[in-house]
């Protein structure tokens, strides 16, 4: 037990190092701008004192060290500080559309880990046939259909041509989580047929991999069922390379989010993103990176450790 | 070039689907200028034609025929997606396999690298640095090279990694050879197949998310034709689109056509990497 | 035979490549008798363990059976459904592979993967098979058989497994038992254990057995009665001692007459010359850990010097530091009385030139990507400066030295080429740099035996014509009796005993050469079972 503890405190260490050099990073990005960021934004006509306020609201006046210390401490705290573009104190502006990402992205993976994980496993199970085949085929399309094809083809049919649901996924704080589900649909469903075949291969291939290992031979030259062979000797072991591809995939919908959002016109993360990099609006583009990265890390660790514990050979070792 | 051919004889259906469409891609964007029946960026007409003589696709919000725009949208989409991907192969091949030909300090202090910038997910440290370095073609494919460079590296780096460990790497290094037979006569020829598959995919990749930045607004800036744009700029079409007469139809299919373009030539791009995959892998056997 | 066991006719199974159904049995006969133990032996590629498994009526993923019949108590197994089958499998037949500690599921502990086959038979309850276990782990002889099962199968050692595994087959107590190479990977010392543990329990319960292995005098210890493949092709099939001391068919003479090489012995080195090589109190590993502890060793021009060891030995660490690969901790090495620098970047092209190594697995030393011109051309132009029209020409009587026909070779690449040939080539290209010293490691090992012999007849040879020295790393003892001059038997990164052959081959010996040189099984039948006497009795 010892050895295993030891192995996630490591990787969760390099986990925390990754975040604080992201952080640096994203912190760094606004350093990098060419020459005076106060100047910068507001123009070169701009008056001494007016630089002089703007500094000090931006808190530009201090040393780089003090300023990113204040930014990630009130980053922890959910204060990203104030928007360039219109003045106002991000958390605000992005506190409920963060809510809503976070929503439209565990609503796609709510529908996509257990039809993938199970497909997935079927297709391994009866590897050639025509169920197979097909699974094969739909992830080249998966693969090679931009977003928005697929958010559009969704559109074209569902919104446009037979009218069930609506093309623009218009939510607001105050509706209940029907009308939510209802809405968000086509989002969903657009982000859902992104991960899915990715999710199916991997899981499919994780299996596969398994199948071929001389235990599982055995284990049919020992008499035994093929259910039991699959479900007692083959499942704990694929657990950990299964762990792995829904988190994986789980981090990727977090990002993929970003184009869908744009598509329906979902008041989310991505969208607001996207505005603030047309804006140059530093600020709110920091902390909406810094979300976003910081939660692909955490499901990256997440995955990691959990495969770790889910291995036999580390679970009990000698 | 006799082993290329024999191999292209045998190749499978699914394969010659894969060259015809990347050809029929090349053609176009090669000769654009020829086949395209109006100028890229001109308005030569009213905004939103139907689909009829002479512009066989309609036009756009501004008056300029789609149809030509999708042909010059294949030369400067697929060119600057090519370019991007070539240096990110050049500098990720570079790097990874000298990380595993040298090893020690350097590759650990790569592979450190690569881990950071790979702990951010792509788009989003493409956003970060567009928005400082602002988004001209020459700052987003250096952005998109950087970035996509990792995952080179990483395949590069396996696969290199992978040849170090036999036998005949060893004699060579009993022999006293230099680095550069090292990579150039032992390594390279041995992971040149999973080398060009991966060239496939990044190429794909590296074209999907040009694409999705120009969707975003954030790429290819007009009035360059440029697939990604195209399917912004008509995108609100698609409401317009009713069933009732095929030409009001086609509303519809105004942004579904670039996305569509974009959507083939990935296709066809995977169908050769694919077949190349496969068989390197029996080559193996 | 109406009353066999097993019974298979004209058997034929075809394995799928290229998109092509190839032939691996083509048409044998097999017939068992209850309580008879049948030894399967070829060369690698025979389809001997293709022919194990159809007795199960199993195949390998890829392959079918394409006719024949395989009758098992009178049951036929050919075409028989899925569920006939698996009440066979586990309970009447049982399989033993060749290694357990991939055949072993990672995720359960060694017994409830012993209980799993008599309870889901419905042969015993858990308790029963639990009680069952830890009895027969006692009686194959496993340490702390009433704890050994609640380990997990990488918590145990590998000859341990291999014995866990064969009471796994017996927990149903079948009528048959496959035994898939049971002992090839494990070294000669844990072997014996295995071997005895095998023989024991199969007669205790006078169970029929199919012994799989490519080594005669294992077959010889094991079997009633020996069948001989070749190429999906039964050559003999005859008892085993009949057999053994009058084999028939000349292929099977062939193989029987691979361990009578024996090479002219080396006139012995003049006393007081410099020694060609001297290693001098060199401790060397990686990590943490010392694999090599204060080796000291001498080797005179001319001879060959044999290191023997089992893995882990330290014996391939010990060329890698000599190759200047690994940089000794500690101690120096001299060749020729000049100071050899530790790594193989400070040493100058021609001392580098003088040292040359040929490895055990020739597949990885030849770069796929080159062509056998290239192989050998580019050590002629690298040390000696040859180009062109003198490359070729060279090149060419450097394949003619080893026996291949130049304008046949010379464009080949190295996956147009048999694994012997492969060795040759290696060898060739080991001799193009001209050197006076040549590390052969294991270089015999992954080669059939008659291509082995081929081999060391080549090595012979070269040594006598060009007055080389060999330092000849390996595990296998009847390798060393054929070439070696002098010996040094390595254990845990120690010499344990050094002299020449004659002194270590003959008593008395160090404990552990003793058990070393006691362990290889003779083509005896009776060797084994006077051997546990012999050690029983001390």
């Amino acid at each position: 037990m010892r050895a295993i503890l030891s192995i996630i405190l490591k990787r969760l260490l390099v986990g925390c190092i990754t975040l604080f050099v992201v952080t640096l990073i994203i912190f760094g990005a606004i350093e990098m701008l060419p020459g005076d960021i106060a100047t910068e934004l507001l123009g070169q006509a701009a008056t001494e004192e007016s630089l002089n306020a703007f500094r000090e609201k931006y808190d530009l006046n201090r040393s780089l060290p003090a300023r990113y210390l204040s930014w990630l401490g009130g980053a922890v705290t959910g204060d990203f500080g104030i928007s360039l573009a219109n003045q106002r104190p991000i958390s605000e502006l992005i506190g409920q559309r963060a809510a809503n990402t976070f929503f439209l992205a565990g609503y796609a993976a709510a529908i996509a880990v257990p039809i993938a994980v199970v497909s997935g496993m079927l297709a391994a199970l009866y590897n050639g046939s025509v169920f197979d085949r097909m699974l094969s085929s739909s992830t080249l399309a998966a693969i090679s259909f931009p977003e928005f094809f697929v958010a559009y083809i969704l559109i074209l049919i569902f919104a446009v041509g037979l009218g069930w649901f609506p093309s623009l996924a218009n939510v607001d704080p105050g509706m209940g989580l029907g009308e939510r589900l209802y809405l968000t649909f086509l989002p969903a469903m657009t982000l859902t047929l992104i991960v899915l075949a990715y999710m199916m291969r991997m899981t499919r291939a994780a299996i596969l991999n398994l199948l071929a290992m001389p235990y599982i031979e055995m284990a049919h030259l020992k008499g035994m069922k093929r259910w039991r062979v699959i479900a007692v000797h083959a499942l704990p072991n694929a657990l950990a390379p299964i762990i792995n591809v829904i988190a994986l995939n789980l981090a990727y919908l977090i990002v993929g989010v970003v184009l869908v959002e744009v598509v329906f016109v979902y008041p989310g993360l991505g969208q607001i993103l996207v505005d603030a990099v047309s804006n140059r609006d530093v600020t709110v583009v920091q902390a909406a990176c810094l979300i976003f990265a910081a939660t692909y890390i955490l499901l990256n660790l997440a995955a990691d450790i959990l495969s770790i514990i889910a291995n036999p050979r580390l679970l009990h070792p000698r | 070039m006799h082993q290329t051919l024999h191999a292209l004889r045998d190749a499978p259906v699914s394969a010659w689907i894969g060259i015809v469409i990347v050809t029929f891609y090349a053609i176009l964007a090669i000769l654009a200028p020829l086949l395209a029946p109006f100028p890229e960026a001109a308005s030569i007409g009213a905004q939103y034609q139907p689909w009829e003589a002479p512009h066989y696709l309609g036009t756009d919000a501004l008056g300029r025929d789609v149809l030509s725009r999708l042909i010059y949208g294949a030369r400067n989409t697929v060119g600057i997606a090519l370019v991007t991907t070539a240096l990110a192969f050049l500098l990720g091949t570079s790097m990874g396999l000298l990380a595993a030909v040298i090893g020690g300090w350097f590759d650990a202090l790569t592979a450190r690298v690569v881990d950071v910038l790979m702990a951010i997910p792509p788009l989003i440290f493409a956003l970060l640095i567009l928005t400082i370095t602002g988004t001209s073609v020459l700052s987003l494919v250096l952005v998109i090279a950087v970035l996509d460079s990792t995952r080179v590296y990483r395949l590069s780096r396996a696969v290199a990694q992978g040849i170090m460990t036999m036998d005949y790497i060893e004699v060579a290094r009993m022999r006293g050879e230099g680095l550069s037979w090292l990579i150039r006569r032992e390594v390279l020829p041995n992971a040149s197949a999973p080398l060009i598959a991966e060239f496939g995919l990044r190429f794909c990749f590296v074209f999907l998310f040009i694409s999705a930045l120009s969707f975003l607004g954030l790429g290819l800036q007009p009035p360059t034709a440029d697939w990604g744009g195209m399917v912004r700029e008509s995108a609100k079409l698609i409401g317009f689109a009713n069933f009732s007469t095929w030409q009001t139809a086609t509303f519809g299919l105004a942004p579904l056509l670039p996305a569509g373009a974009i959507a083939l030539l990935t296709i066809g791009v995977n169908l050769i990497v694919d077949w190349v995959l496969h068989m390197s892998s029996g080559l193996k056997e | 035979m109406a009353d066999a066991l097993l019974d298979i006719t004209d058997i034929r199974i075809e394995g799928r490549s290229d998109r092509k159904w190839k032939p691996i049995i083509k048409g044998v006969d097999l017939v068992l008798n209850r309580g008879e133990i049948l030894g399967l032996i070829g060369e690698s590629g025979a389809g001997k363990s293709t022919l194990g498994l159809a007795a199960m009526g199993y195949t390998k993923g890829g392959c079918r059976i394409s006719g024949g019949s395989i009758r098992f108590d009178g049951q036929e197994l050919v075409g028989a459904g899925e569920k006939t089958l698996r009440k066979l499998r586990g309970k009447r037949i049982a399989y033993v592979a060749q290694s357990a500690a991939a055949a072993f599921n990672p995720a359960y502990k060694l017994i409830d993967q012993y209980c799993e086959g008599p309870v889901k038979h419905g042969v015993m309850s858990r308790p029963e098979a639990q009680r069952d276990a830890v009895e027969l782990y006692r009686k194959i002889r496993l340490p702390d058989p009433d704890q050994i099962g609640f380990r997990y199968p990488h918590q145990v050692s590998g000859g341990q497994l291999q014995r866990a595994m064969t009471a796994m087959a017996m927990a149903c107590r079948p009528d048959l038992i496959i035994f898939d190479e049971p002992t090839t990977a494990l070294d000669v010392t844990t072997q014996i254990e295995v071997l005895a543990a095998i023989r024991d329990i199969v007669r205790e319960y006078d169970t029929a057995a199919i012994y799989i292995t490519h080594d005669l005098a294992v077959v010889a210890q094991m079997a009633d009665r020996i069948k001989v493949l070749l190429r999906g092709e039964e050559v003999e099939d005859a008892p085993a001692r009949e057999m053994l001391a009058n084999p028939r068919e000349d292929y099977t003479k062939s193989l029987w007459a691979v361990r009578d090489f024996r090479r002219e012995p080396m006139p012995a080195p003049d006393i007081g010359a410099t020694p060609l090589l001297q290693i001098d109190n060199v401790t060397a590993g990686y990590g943490a850990v010392n694999v090599l502890k204060d080796i000291d060793l001498s080797i005179a021009g001319g001879s060959t010097v044999a290191i023997v060891g089992e893995s882990g030995s330290g014996k391939s660490t010990l060329a890698r530091v000599v190759m200047g690969l690994l940089p000794p901790r500690k101690g120096s090495i001299r060749f020729d009385g000049t100071p050899l620098p530790p790594s193989s970047r400070d040493r100058t092209p021609d001392l580098q030139r003088h040292v040359q190594m040929i490895h055990q697995m020739a597949d990885t030393a030849l770069n796929p990507k080159q062509r056998i011109r290239d192989v050998i051309g580019r050590p002629l132009e690298f040390f000696l400066g040859l180009k062109g029209k003198a490359r070729e020409t060279r090149t060419r009587e450097l394949l003619a030295l080893i026996e291949l026909d130049p304008d046949e070779f010379i464009d080949r690449l190295p996956n147009e080429l048999s694994g012997g040939q492969k060795q040759r080539i290696c060898i060739a290209r080991a001799l193009a740099a001209e050197p006076e010293f040549i590390i052969c490691d294991e270089v015999t090992s992954a080669l059939d035996q008659l291509v082995a012999e081929g081999i060391l007849r080549l090595l012979d040879r070269l040594q006598r014509e060009m007055r080389l020295t060999y330092m000849f790393i390996t595990h296998d003892l009847a390798t060393v009796r054929s070439i070696a001059d002098t010996v040094v038997v390595m254990q845990h990164g120690v010499v344990v005993e050094q002299g020449s052959k004659d002194d270590i081959f003959s008593p008395p010996h160090a404990d552990y050469t003793e058990l070393l040189l006691s362990s290889v099984p003779e083509m005896d039948p009776d060797w084994l079972t006077d051997l546990l006497a012999e050690r029983g009795v001390r």
